[in-house]
């Protein structure tokens, strides 16, 4: 028998409902290998291994019945940053200790409506700060990929947990969430498929939030066509989130396969960085030859206000998280640190429940906000913002059907990196192809496209235009197809 | 670095509820002067007033409203600000507001934005209220107010203005006298949908002030936009208050927070007023700070400095698109709009009563629906003269409100049909009143039941005539010099049957019997 955990979600789908594997079968084997990984991935921070096969056993006999969902049976882990209720929800961070939500996030809901399992909530960087998933209260994830001499490597972030997870195969798909490049920075670290579908596809409601007006959730996947069919469930329009997509989910299953000749490619002038090392040129160079290829046509463009994407996001990203962080007072659920005062009582409990980085933000965050500082920070984001959305709009409108970015300025580094942890701006790096996509609102994918010479797995971004996410399940399986997949060997 | 510091000083602060510039649009009124020891003062007086929106449902859920219900029951998990909630606007909120807009003849803008002011308090969950700053959904307006009546019954029309409304989520309630060592919370108000309705520094006298509360309170009620009940919390006010020299500019103002009675402002305005004026004519000057009023020592006392003053960081709610409707939706409400105070004092005026009588009906909604009530198919004077003398008058007294009357509209009406039928004189009609408020009961089934119909037989009333002219010659020739001592004869007469001859009989009678 094969081994069970190596089907994508595409193949499990297809021998359950073939009745060849069950899906107790299938959950078995993936909460087998994810417990036995943890000690030394760290993917998980949790297991739900009870739940996991009453769902799975629910799931066997809607499909023995020839009966379920678009993901009947199929294990998925599901970030700690989704509410899930009853079930460990605490956005990795020690301030939400012992929480359990009495409710259920729109996005799991929709994917266990769908019938998915789950097995267990995925590790994170804390409340989705952070780009190498060491900032978890947790521990750091351990990325599948090991590096030259066996070094560690990090499986980047937020969605470090996710990208690992699904990597190692100790899940079928994972949520994910990006409010900067959290889901593709990890999948491109891991060989790993990740989408961030444009802002309001899918739900907010029940998602812890980062940054409002930022954060999305999508899938990590092993290939495309995986991509797809998460993204497809976890999508939907939701009355209980304003800022929510009234629009029907379109199957983006049905875009894989589909010809793109004469789709016309954008590659943006400005993200060709000083000292960009030269594999990640190289790797960019090999995906236009991979559209050209395919018949697609190669568009110089321009997106002239890119170089200040990162500096505004990560004034509007803190400044929201600084308010949207705010509940978090030790007054009505998670820790709580005592004091003499009111006021003691929140230092203490914040002092004590939030990480660096998270206080860090929210510094970043409160000072932006202040009187007197306000017009000249977080106004001037704001504009900034406009431009980066403007400039998109302008090569759409020149007929640019999708762009093409290198998804990361690097391939996986070191856990405990001592550069990175020396100076925060060169972790918020990172995120510099990534973050435009977040402050336009727009669809962007992340496909392994090739390794680094250390062998480490790189990926190329495809930028869509508002609600298309079609067209880069598009043209994301036409790299897939010309540069396959990347599995890590198992050393864990 | 210098670059900054640079950009630090074109920044302009945004300042809460004085984001236009102040101006004074009035014109010094030695009535309206404050008693100072070297000369008179004039206070300048602006008022922020929350008005708790009348909806089922809170401004960004779907918990209950209801009042007095059991502590922490009405609490959604938006409105506890459990992890990954979110608000969703409750359009019922929203059309109350645009209606209220209407009713003070204010802009109303289409597109209008929640902003967040962020700041930590035990009973605000979020850590942020969530209000409109920058861009509030209501512009501009006007309160016309009466002020009066004074001692000749007139009153001063004085036109108030409004700076804007905005909409925002009310707060918890900390509990601090619930345990020796610990506060408690309860969450049922918090995301109650509040109107904050800002004025204009446009009031000079505690007068004003009250009767602009009272005129707001009365718009709110005719409108249905807010219950009024301010011992319920549903109105309270913030009051900016400063003083100056009659004509100077404005003086350095002091804001007196949640004060909730119209007597407990005037009291806070006075202490306040005297409190400021003593610092300047003693030498001293006025530091601009929220003070707490206390009614029980019946003054205020300083809450925070401007120095301590909260950094809201206000910004736009990431979570809430900007709120925008179309003129259709402005119109729909204003075709909903009722007839406002304003509009029924003026009708009132044309159909007879005086500005008194039509000012004081149309003070409070309940007054001036029980007032139409009865005068439906009956004099409008007549109705007005029993239900501000006699009704409200007898209320007053009982410390009762009209929802609460002993007597009502068809009782009242009743009485007034007697009197015009000639059954009753009016003043047996003041002790059937009193009777029906007493002991209640159909107001002609009493007059029947107890006698008390006017004796219309003329016979009777001559008989009685006859008696007393024969018995009081020299009274009949001092009415024959002087025709105004006939009144003695019409007190004989209505003493003899009792007070119930028919007033206008004995007075016909007795002027053709005495003349004979």
């Amino acid at each position: 028998m094969t081994d069970l955990t190596s089907l994508t979600i595409s193949q499990a789908r297809e021998k359950l409902r073939a009745k060849e594997i069950t899906s107790t079968e299938l959950t078995g084997a993936y909460l087998e290998a994810a417990n036995a990984a943890n000690n030394t991935l760290n993917a998980y921070v949790t297991m739900t291994d009870e739940l996991a096969l009453e769902q799975a056993k629910t799931s066997d006999a809607k499909l023995a019945q020839g009966e379920g969902g678009d993901l009947e049976g199929i294990p998925l882990g599901i970030k700690d940053l989704f509410a899930t209720k009853s079930v460990h929800t605490q956005a990795c961070s020690h301030i939400l200790d012992g929480f359990e939500p009495r409710y259920e996030s729109t996005v799991t809901q929709n994917l266990f409506d769908d019938g998915a399992v789950m097995i267990g909530k995925l590790n994170m960087d804390e409340f989705a700060m952070g780009s190498s998933n060491e900032t978890s209260y947790y521990g750091a994830v351990t990325n599948p990929w090991l590096g030259k001499d066996g070094t560690k490597l990090v499986p980047g972030g937020s969605s470090g947990g996710s990208a690992s997870a699904v990597a190692a195969q100790l899940c079928a798909g994972a949520t994910a969430t990006d409010t900067g490049g959290s889901i593709r920075q990890p999948a491109a670290f891991t060989g790993t498929v990740g989408i961030k579908p444009t802002y309001g596809r899918c739900s907010r409601w029940g998602t812890v939030a980062f940054a409002s007006s930022l954060d999305q959730a999508g899938p990590i996947a092993r290939d495309v066509r995986d991509a797809a069919i998460m993204l497809k469930s976890m999508a939907s329009p939701d009355a209980k989130d304003t800022t929510c997509a009234d629009l029907p989910v379109p199957d983006y299953e049905a875009s894989i396969g589909k010809s793109v000749k004469g789709m016309k490619i954008g590659i943006p002038k400005e993200y060709r960085l000083d000292g960009m090392p030269p594999e990640i040129e190289q790797l960019w160079q090999k995906g236009v030859e991979m559209m050209k290829d395919a018949g697609a046509e190669i568009v110089d463009i321009s997106l002239p206000h890119t170089k200040y994407a990162l500096p505004a996001y990560y004034i509007v990203a803190p400044a929201e998280a600084s308010s949207n962080l705010a509940r978090y007072d030790g007054v009505k659920y998670g820790l709580r640190v005592d004091g003499n005062t009111i006021d003691e009582m929140y230092e203490n409990t914040r002092a004590a429940g939030f990480g660096e980085e998270v206080k860090r933000r929210i510094m970043i965050g409160t000072y932006v906000l202040s009187a007197g500082f306000y017009d000249a920070y977080y106004i001037r984001a704001q504009k900034v913002r406009t431009l980066i959305k403007q400039d998109f709009e302008n090569v759409f409108a020149q007929g640019i059907d999708t762009i093409l970015t290198p998804a990361t300025p690097s391939a996986a580094f070191a856990i405990g990196d001592k550069e990175m942890a020396a100076d925060p701006v060169k972790m918020y790096l990172n995120d510099v192809f990534t973050v435009t996509v977040n402050m336009a609102g727009l669809p962007g994918i992340s496909v392994p496209a090739g390794l680094s010479n250390d062998g480490l797995p790189l990926g190329l971004q495809l930028i869509g235009k508002p609600f298309e996410e079609g067209t880069l399940f598009q043209a994301g399986a036409i790299i897939e197809q010309a540069a396959g997949t990347f599995t890590p060997k198992k050393w864990w | 670095m210098l670059d900054v510091l640079a950009t630090e000083q074109e920044i302009t602060v945004p300042m809460e509820a004085s984001m236009t510039e102040l101006v004074d649009v009035r014109t010094p009124n030695p009535k309206n002067f404050f008693p100072g020891e070297d000369h008179e003062w004039e206070l300048v007086i602006g008022l922020e007033v929350h008005a708790q929106v009348t909806s089922n449902a809170k401004l960004f859920s779907g918990a209950s409203t209801a009042f007095g219900s059991e502590q922490n029951s009405n609490v959604s998990l938006v409105d506890a600000a459990m992890p990954g909630m979110l608000p969703v606007i409750n359009e019922v909120c929203v059309r109350q507001a645009v209606k209220t807009g209407l009713g003070m003849n204010a802009v109303i803008n289409k597109r209008s934005v929640f902003d967040r002011k962020n700041y930590f308090y035990p009973d605000l969950p979020q850590g942020y209220q969530i209000s409109q700053l920058y861009h509030p959904i209501v512009g501009e307006g006007t309160i016309t107010v009466q002020v009066g009546p004074d001692k000749a019954g007139k009153f001063e029309t004085v036109e108030i203005g409004v700076e804007r409304l905005h909409l925002e989520q009310d707060a918890g309630k900390s509990m601090h006298d619930q345990h020796p060592t610990m506060s408690f919370v309860d969450l049922n108000r918090s995301g109650v949908a509040l109107m904050e309705i800002v004025s204009k520094p446009d009031i000079r006298s505690i007068d004003e002030a009250k009767a602009y509360v009272t005129k707001l309170r009365s718009i709110l009620r005719y409108l249905g936009t807010c219950d009024g009940n301010m011992d319920q919390g549903s109105m309270r006010a913030d009051v900016n208050v400063s003083v100056r020299k009659p004509g100077d500019d404005f003086g350095t103002r002091c804001e007196i927070k949640n004060v909730n009675s119209i007597r407990f402002m005037g009291q806070a305005i006075e202490y306040e007023a005297k409190r400021q004026i003593d610092i300047l004519e003693d030498g001293g000057s006025i530091d601009q700070e929220t003070r707490l009023f206390d009614p029980v020592k019946v003054e205020t006392r300083s809450m925070r400095s401007k120095e301590e003053a909260h950094d809201y960081r206000y910004f736009p709610d990431p979570d809430l698109l900007p709120l925008e409707f179309d003129d259709a939706f402005i119109e729909e409400i204003r075709a909903e709009l009722p007839e406002l105070p304003d509009q029924k004092r003026t009708r009132f005026m044309e159909e007879g009563l005086s500005e008194y009588d039509a000012s004081i009906l149309v003070s409070d909604k309940s007054y001036a629906d029980y007032f139409e009530q009865v005068a439906e198919g009956r004099d409008s004077k007549t109705t007005a003269n029993w239900v501000i003398n006699d009704l409200l008058g007898a209320l007053n007294k009982a410390s009762k409100d009209l929802d609460n009357s002993p007597v009502s509209p068809t009782q009242l009406g009743g009485i007034i049909d007697l009197i015009k039928a000639d059954t009753i004189s009016g003043k047996i009609a003041k002790d059937l009143f009193e009777i029906v408020w007493n002991e209640g009961g159909d107001p002609a089934k009493i007059v029947e039941d107890r006698g008390m119909a006017q004796v219309t037989d003329t016979g009777a009333i001559e008989a009685a005539i006859d008696e007393i002219i024969a018995a009081n010659p020299d009274k009949v020739a001092e009415v024959r010099e002087k025709p105004k001592m006939i009144g003695w004869f019409v007190g004989q007469v209505m003493a003899a049957t009792g007070g119930k001859a028919n007033p206008k009989a004995v007075n016909e009678l007795l002027q053709k019997k005495i003349a004979e």
